[in-house]
């Protein structure tokens, strides 16, 4: 986060108040995210909780433990992680796409004080948030559930926010350089589902051929998954190298957003 | 005293020059409109002044500061009511405003108090909890102009006002512009209308290919070159009506 920031504010002029304006875009989602909240807030919980049900439970029928684990506890801590990074995607890849094209609220943003560095850092932040809020619902609810055997927990939700920017700035990347809307989805099917099936959510990587876990540790998933699944079992020594592994991942892809939508809005 | 100048302005597109070398200023609280065909380089020279576009080479200076230094200093005070809709979907006509407030720092209190006279000052108060689909074009226009005031501009900048309206909406958003203009707020637009330039314009720019190929008010043109602002226009564009 204060990487980010600053290398934000080294971009443009002015420091500080430059953090105000872009609070004010995120103001704006979160003005429109609760207005809309109570409609939506319950399928928040649909697409985890489908995941543990069937897998937890209907596979969990056949595989009774991994590492000396239930399976639906094995899968818990990594739902949380997945649930996280699919929240800032989805707003960052989608949502700020229409928000730049077809909804134009781009343009209108950016006939007021607030400047183009200002609105990106804006999105990052707002895509940063949801993850947040889905780490902090999700968590609660796994957690009423019983499959959260440590309060340590409570530590993984700082870094759902942290590794949110990453899915951010990853997402907010993609749409500076996708010709169109129909590009998503090879984001989603040749980054996504793959990130989401080989982070060690469902099985250990330690049973994958080696090039999947060497492929794997590049990933920003790998780590939060990592990160929630040592919380959850009440340890902090397996996640210390992910937690650095994600800030040191947020900082490195900090200007990129920023340069490159400078040069996909900015003739 | 001159709001805005531009010296030796030239903007390319990607190989494209789309203004190519003009020079003008607008003085305070006059009325400028720029005139030309579609491609002309109008939209480009607004979005310049706006801040949204850097100039390729040349200068231009707002309230005596430049685009490329201090848009935000700029943009603070200038209101911009764009060509299309970019109205925020998502939320409704007065939260439009509130929200678009927030940007410019007015606080809550004030934003609600602006948000409800500027409604009155367009005649959609009726309107205020309404979504901006349901609004009509006329009614998405006359909010529009009310988002561009909401900063109390000193210089509000109008893209085709009225492109797209049926005759009342249109004759709404000039009895509006008006009344700015009794106001003594500068005022910068583009139009295909020549009934508009001539009814609003104090002074106009005619735009072709790129550069300007008259400024001056409306009248001395037609004195100069004869016949109606339209006429003067075909002229000077190089076209006739059969084109």
């Amino acid at each position: 986060m204060a990487v980010i920031l600053k290398t934000y504010i080294s971009n443009s002029p002015g420091g500080v108040l430059q953090i105000k304006r872009a609070f004010r875009v995120w103001q704006r989602h979160w003005t429109v995210y609760t207005k809309l909240y109570k409609t939506s807030f319950a399928l928040n919980f649909a697409e985890p909780a489908l995941y543990l049900v069937a897998m937890g439970l209907g596979l969990g029928a056949f595989v009774k433990e991994i590492h000396g684990q239930p399976y639906i506890k094995f899968i818990a801590p990594g739902i949380i992680a997945s649930s996280s990074m699919f929240a800032a995607v989805y707003e960052c890849t989608y949502g700020t796409y229409i928000r730049m094209t077809f909804q134009k609220t781009f343009d209108a943003i950016l006939a007021t004080p607030v400047s183009l560095d200002d609105l990106i850092a804006g999105e990052l932040i707002w895509g940063a948030t949801k993850s947040l809020i889905f780490g902090i619902t999700i968590t609660i609810v796994i957690a009423l559930f019983g499959l959260v055997d440590s309060s340590l927990i409570v530590f993984a939700i700082p870094l759902t926010f942290l590794c949110g920017l990453i899915f951010a700035e990853i997402s907010i990347i993609f749409v500076a350089i996708v010709p169109g809307i129909d590009s998503f989805s090879y984001f989603y099917t040749l980054f996504m589902t793959p990130l989401f099936l080989f982070s060690g959510i469902f099985f250990p990587l330690d049973t994958m051929p080696h090039v999947v876990t060497s492929i794997a540790v590049f990933t920003p998933l790998y780590h939060l998954v990592n990160i929630c699944r040592a919380f959850s079992a009440g340890t902090f020594s397996g996640a210390v190298w992910s937690m650095v592994w994600i800030i040191a991942a947020v900082s490195l892809l900090a200007p990129f957003p920023f340069r490159l939508m400078r040069k996909r809005i900015i003739p | 005293m001159d709001i805005v100048t531009a010296q030796g302005l030239i903007k390319d597109y990607s190989g494209l020059r789309a203004v190519n070398g003009v020079d003008f200023s607008i003085r305070e609280g006059e009325c400028f409109g720029f005139l030309g065909p579609n491609g002309a380089g109008k939209t480009t020279v607004m979005r310049i002044i706006s801040c949204f576009l850097p100039p390729t080479a040349g200068s231009v200076t707002v309230f005596g500061m430049d685009v490329v230094r201090n848009p935000s200093m700029i943009k603070s005070r200038i209101g911009v009511m764009p060509q299309d809709n970019n109205l925020d979907p998502d939320l409704s006509v007065f939260e439009n405003l509130i929200v678009y407030a927030r940007y410019f720092d007015i606080r809550k209190k004030d934003a609600v108090r602006l948000a409800r006279v500027l409604l009155d000052f367009v005649e959609i108060q009726d309107k205020a909890n309404v979504k901006i689909e349901q609004l009509s074009g006329g009614m998405k226009h006359r909010l529009l102009l009310a988002r561009a005031l909401v900063n109390n501009p000193d210089l509000l900048i109008l893209d085709e006002p009225t492109t797209g309206l049926d005759p009342h909406s249109r004759r709404a958003v000039w009895d509006k512009l008006n009344h700015l203009k009794f106001r003594n707020t500068t005022l910068l637009l583009t139009t295909h209308y020549m009934e508009e330039a001539e009814k609003l314009c104090d002074r106009v720019a005619i735009m072709d290919s790129g550069r300007i190929v008259a400024v001056d008010a409306p009248k001395n043109l037609m004195a100069a070159h004869g016949g109606n602002l339209e006429d003067v226009y075909l002229k000077l564009t190089g076209r006739s009506l059969a084109d």
